[in-house]
């Protein structure tokens, strides 16, 4: 019999403010398209002590907020598989890259052109070394996610799953990140997966 | 987890615009890798495997108007229409078309191009390719930096297992832009001559650019065929643009891969590794294979035949497996010159018939991702 899998805990970050499963733990008072500012204040509530994260580009720096949220109190085995999705791949800092070409090309920018980077980020700082993939949707695609998501858990690829949407378009960001694991109480379903996705979106 | 076969491919690249006359021209020992004039470099020019503009058009106007497509575009279609031409029956209803790439139309982003900029997101590129045909099936979009391709195939094995879809073609295409000669450059990892993938010598890569195509399904279809029987992908967790010294998610995913296909790795005839040419990737390769048992595996590189070719270089790699098991023939790893005193592996230095039945197919990329799958030719006994 195949295992019941649970939507263990969610959080997403749109809009200047960071949520854990329904809760608004955090609101900033910039102006919405002071993504940086942001990003650095959201740092600094989660009293993240992580050098490296002034390094990232911001599709990078938000997966590591909601990462955080989501994982600092989980210790999770490193079969944890990371799904994730959006709608612009890395455009945002594939024109800053496109901005330099004729100047000074920076590798330091350069490695973030690609969106699979932040699976690498998030499978670094938690020690994650199991299955990524990253997919590209012109919406969140919530039936894709899960199916996928099931498929690596009921074919034992891994053991428990980070699965989401982390979109950027210009300063506007829209971030939804699931654990799912044996434990919990929201069952792990596309229907349940977009009603929480949407609940944040009302 | 069932196997998934092989079935119709096509490959547009430098070396031809379909697979036969890609793997006529490997067996002649072929190189898509030409010197290219950019100021960038010293010289100003440098090594890498471009299709020509012209030879492409001409090719996709017998199928559609060139000039409303971008130049992957036109890859991609090509590849996708060589699979279907040579298939007898395809149900376009139930057709799922899965798109692998790492940087798509990036192109358009330079200011002098006839495009509009929203054909630079993938999902729209993708799109572009299902209008071509009229599939009816939303698009799957994969972008995993280099392993985009391989893993498009592994992800269509899952999804076929757990009846998402019975049938899929898998396309993986990237091109030679300045956005990646660019930002390679800058990392100083772009040899000065052709790649010379795990020779001692060897001092970075060539970049290439190709389109591949494959049709995939649960049905073995004809007599004798190749299946994708077990995979795995695994991250290193330890660096986003250095591989890791160890190998470990390589060596990782290849032991979940192996135990998948219930294989020792005596029992494997040949592996294609990712093999890139830089100093580092090539090194953490031959410590991952060595880890996983594999050193004495007949191993190449396709690289020094096309270059690397991002997002397409797995899936292209793949289907030149499928017919390496087909044809029992060993491809020669190009450009190979001096074996490595440490980790030395058995470099296949010349093309060589050979019985093969299992083959494994690596990849490694960017973001610390690894991918292994493995390969059977399925013949009636």
């Amino acid at each position: 019999m195949n295992k019941q899998y649970y939507i263990s805990n969610f959080t997403s970050i749109k809009k200047g403010a960071v949520y854990n499963a329904k809760n608004k733990i955090f609101e900033s008072e910039l102006e919405l398209n002071e993504i940086d500012l942001f990003l650095k204040e959201a740092y600094n509530f989660l009293a993240l002590s992580y050098p490296k994260f002034f390094k990232m580009d911001r599709l990078s720096k938000l997966g590591i907020l909601a990462s955080e949220v989501l994982l600092k109190n989980e210790s999770l085995e490193s079969d944890t598989a990371i799904i994730l999705s959006n709608s612009t791949s890395s455009l945002n800092t594939d024109k800053t890259h496109q901005e330099s070409i004729n100047q000074i090309v920076s590798p330091s920018i350069f490695v973030y052109t690609l969106p699979n980077i932040v699976l690498g980020e998030i499978s670094i700082k938690y020690q994650l070394q199991s299955e990524n993939a990253f997919f590209i949707s012109d919406t969140f695609d919530a039936e894709l996610i899960a199916d996928y998501t099931n498929d690596l858990l009921a074919f034992e690829k891994a053991k428990n799953a980070v699965c989401g949407w982390i979109d950027l378009k210009n300063a506007e960001y829209d971030v939804f990140l699931c654990l799912i694991s044996e434990e919990g109480d929201v069952p792990f379903t596309q229907k349940n997966l977009e009603q929480l996705y949407y609940f944040e979106n009302e | 987890m069932k196997k998934i076969y092989l079935h119709e491919d096509a490959i547009i690249s430098p070396l031809g615009f379909t697979t036969t006359e890609n793997i006529q021209a490997i067996s002649a020992k072929k190189s898509a890798l030409k010197l290219h004039p950019n100021s960038r470099f010293e010289n100003n020019n440098f090594y890498a495997g471009i299709i020509d503009n012209d030879l492409l058009s001409q090719a996709f106007l017998k199928i559609g108007d060139a000039s409303k497509y971008t130049k992957l575009e036109q890859m991609m279609i090509l590849a996708v229409d060589g699979v279907l031409k040579n298939r007898k029956q395809t149900n376009f209803q139930q057709l799922q078309l899965i798109v692998s790439t790492t940087k798509g139309n990036i192109d358009i982003l330079q200011s002098n191009s006839n495009f509009p900029e929203n054909r630079v997101l993938l999902s729209e590129l993708a799109n572009t390719v299902k209008e071509f045909f009229g599939f009816k099936k939303k698009p799957i979009v994969i972008s995993n930096a280099c392993i985009s391709g391989g893993l498009a195939l592994a992800v269509a094995r899952r999804f076929i297992n757990s009846d998402r879809f019975e049938e899929a073609i898998v396309v993986g295409g990237d091109l030679v832009s300045e956005f990646v000669v660019s930002g390679f450059n800058s990392f100083q990892a772009i040899s000065n001559e052709p790649c010379k993938p795990f020779s001692a010598n060897r001092n970075g890569i060539s970049l290439g650019e190709a389109a591949a195509a494959v049709f995939v399904s649960k049905n073995r279809e004809v007599s004798k065929n190749v299946s994708l029987f077990a995979d795995s992908s695994a991250n290193d967790a330890n660096h986003i643009s250095g591989p890791s010294r160890t190998g470990e998610g390589l060596y990782k995913c290849l032991s979940i891969a192996l135990n998948e296909a219930r294989l020792t790795p005596s029992q494997i005839d040949y592996l294609s590794a990712h093999g890139t040419g830089t100093i580092f990737n090539d090194s953490m390769e031959a410590v991952a294979f060595t880890r996983s048992g594999l050193q004495e595996v007949p191993i190449n590189s396709y690289k020094g035949y096309y270059g690397h070719t991002l997002g397409a270089a797995s899936l292209l790699e793949s289907i030149l497996v499928k017919h390496s098991l087909l044809k029992n023939t060993l491809f020669s790893s190009k450009n190979f010159e001096v074996a490595e005193g440490e980790n030395p592996l058995n470099i296949i230095k010349d093309h060589k018939d050979s019985n093969l039945t299992y083959a494994i197919k690596t990849s490694s990329g960017f973001g610390g991702c690894n991918l292994a799958m493995v390969f059977k030719k399925e013949e009636d006994e």
